[in-house]
């Protein structure tokens, strides 16, 4: 091998040598950044059943948005006079749906999702049915519980 | 220069600054530089514009950060105290405000002049490239500055925009927490913000303004399209002063029309943010947002197998991208030809933003 390939050979090394170096720098400087902006699981309470109401609060043919944990429910008194509870978050982008009396249904006024009183997409954006959840009746209060 | 005159422009001050800095060059350079006199003159002024009223955004946010304090127990109130209590408070908000949407109005007509007369074309691929990033980064502060009053609207709008960025397959998920701080807008989403809209995209933004000026001083004002070479020909104005002066008057022009818009259509609060109500019927997102999110409304629940939503944020996702390229694409116009299928594709796009905002006011 000649003395020119030879040092052509060694810059080449060398290049990698400090492009590797480079590249690893970067990375135990940026890492930590990274991990640094993903903010850290915070632990929440499981909550699986929670009293969302009394049954004198909500007359039939109205609605009420109520805290299930950290995430809205949305319990429903029907003209019919039964209760349904669902998830209040709009399967579409997210919003908080709210009861329409005058149609009768769950809708969301963010892009006008319409879901039925069972909780199923009818019309509009939204592309899966609310989550149902359970409503039990225990003498005055209203308790909504996670279906199992 | 006579002999025995003294050099007015070189006494005192002057000849201090020009013993120590080049400032006879840069004297000679903006002597020299100069504008092109053609029917589409008008549309030059619009990137000063843009400039100017970007310099009153850091102007008025910086007295709004005299008394705005984060955190979703504080925000709501500290603005509400701004515009309540403090003198001229309501004003300064005001002011921000409108000059935020007319800053992006502004900066709208100038990519879309400069797209139609094709200013975009080689040498000047970079210097559109930089324009882009900077109207991306107007809208990011414009949206991150939405959210800041904590109010009901923009709490809603803030929940679709960044779940919009949620459905992105592959780093949707982690591109959500990012800006969030976590898993739902919260308080902490209201702090991110927060650090982007006063910290971060001003950075960038300055960043990148500086090397979008610098471009247009090293190249020059773009020539209409079949003028290169015919450079003699063609009517100029000096860009010192002539355009100059002229770019101030219409500075001042747009200082008017942004106070008698501040003064008499100030911006409202609302209704604090409450993340356990519902949705209020006539929600919106600011209106350089609407024809998007009506195009989604407009979206069926399925297309082809294919979440409607993911498909047509996909869809403006890559229009976007491809529009950021398009000098590349462009092949015509570097033999000096306007391409009519370009010209048909941007009426096209001009119309339907025109058509989706205007249906999006009707009907919501």
């Amino acid at each position: 091998m000649s003395e020119d390939a030879k040092g052509s050979q060694r810059r080449s090394l060398l290049k990698w040598l400090l492009g590797g170096g480079a590249v690893a720098w970067l990375g135990t400087v940026l890492y930590p950044v990274f991990r640094y902006l993903q903010p850290p699981e915070v632990p929440e309470a499981n909550v699986s059943s929670v009293k969302a109401a009394t049954v004198d609060e909500i007359p039939p043919d109205s609605g009420k948005i109520f805290k299930f944990g950290s995430q809205p429910g949305i319990l429903i008194h029907t003209p019919d006079d039964k209760w349904r509870a669902f998830s209040a978050v709009c399967t579409h982008l997210g919003c908080i749906v709210q009861y329409r009396q005058d149609l009768d249904e769950i809708w969301c006024a963010c892009h006008n999702g319409h879901y039925n009183l069972q909780g199923k997409n009818i019309a509009g954006p939204p592309p899966r049915p609310l989550e149902e959840y359970v409503v039990n009746i225990q003498g005055k209060d209203v308790y909504v519980s996670r279906k199992a | 220069m006579s002999p025995g005159r003294p050099d007015k422009s070189n006494t005192g001050v002057m000849e201090w600054l020009n013993d120590r800095y080049p400032i006879k060059a840069w004297q000679d350079f903006a002597k020299k530089k100069k504008v092109p006199l053609v029917h589409g003159t008008i549309w030059y002024y619009f990137g000063g514009v843009t400039l100017f009223l970007f310099i009153i955004q850091v102007l008025t946010g910086i007295l709004l950060l005299f008394y705005y304090r984060t955190g979703s127990d504080q925000a709501y109130e500290s603005v509400k105290f701004l515009m309540t209590k403090v003198h001229f408070g309501w004003l300064i908000r005001s002011i921000h405000s409108w000059s935020a949407n007319l800053m992006v109005l502004s900066a709208f007509i100038h990519m879309f002049s400069v797209f139609f007369t094709r200013a975009y074309r080689k040498p000047r691929e970079l210097t559109w490239i930089t324009g882009m990033i900077l109207l991306l980064l107007a809208l990011a502060f414009g949206f991150s500055g939405y959210l800041l009053p904590w109010n009901q609207l923009a709490f809603f709008a803030t929940k679709v925009g960044t779940d919009i960025v949620g459905v992105v397959p592959g780093i949707g998920d982690f591109m959500l927490t990012l800006l969030r701080g976590g898993h739902e807008v919260t308080g902490a989403t209201l702090s991110r913000f927060f650090g982007f809209h006063i910290a971060l995209f001003p950075g960038i933004f300055t960043l990148i303004l500086v090397v979008h000026l610098a471009l247009i001083q090293i190249q020059g004002m773009s020539h209409p399209m079949g003028m290169e070479g015919k450079e003699a020909e063609m009517k100029t104005m000096p860009f010192f002063p002539n355009f100059v002066m002229r770019d101030l008057l219409l500075w001042l022009i747009v200082l008017n029309v942004l106070a008698i818009l501040a003064v008499y259509f100030p911006w409202e609060l609302g209704q604090k943010a409450d993340p356990f109500a519902s949705a209020p019927a006539g929600i919106r997102p600011e209106w350089y947002f609407m024809f998007m999110f009506q195009s989604l409304k407009f979206l069926p629940a399925h297309i082809l197998g294919f979440e409607g939503e993911i498909l047509g944020i996909m869809t403006f996702g890559i229009a976007g991208l491809l529009w950021m390229f398009v000098p590349f694409f462009d092949r015509s116009s570097l033999r000096g030809v306007k391409s009519r299928k370009i010209t048909y594709i941007g009426i096209l796009i001009v119309m339907f933003i025109i058509a989706m905002t205007i249906l999006g006011y009707i009907l919501s």
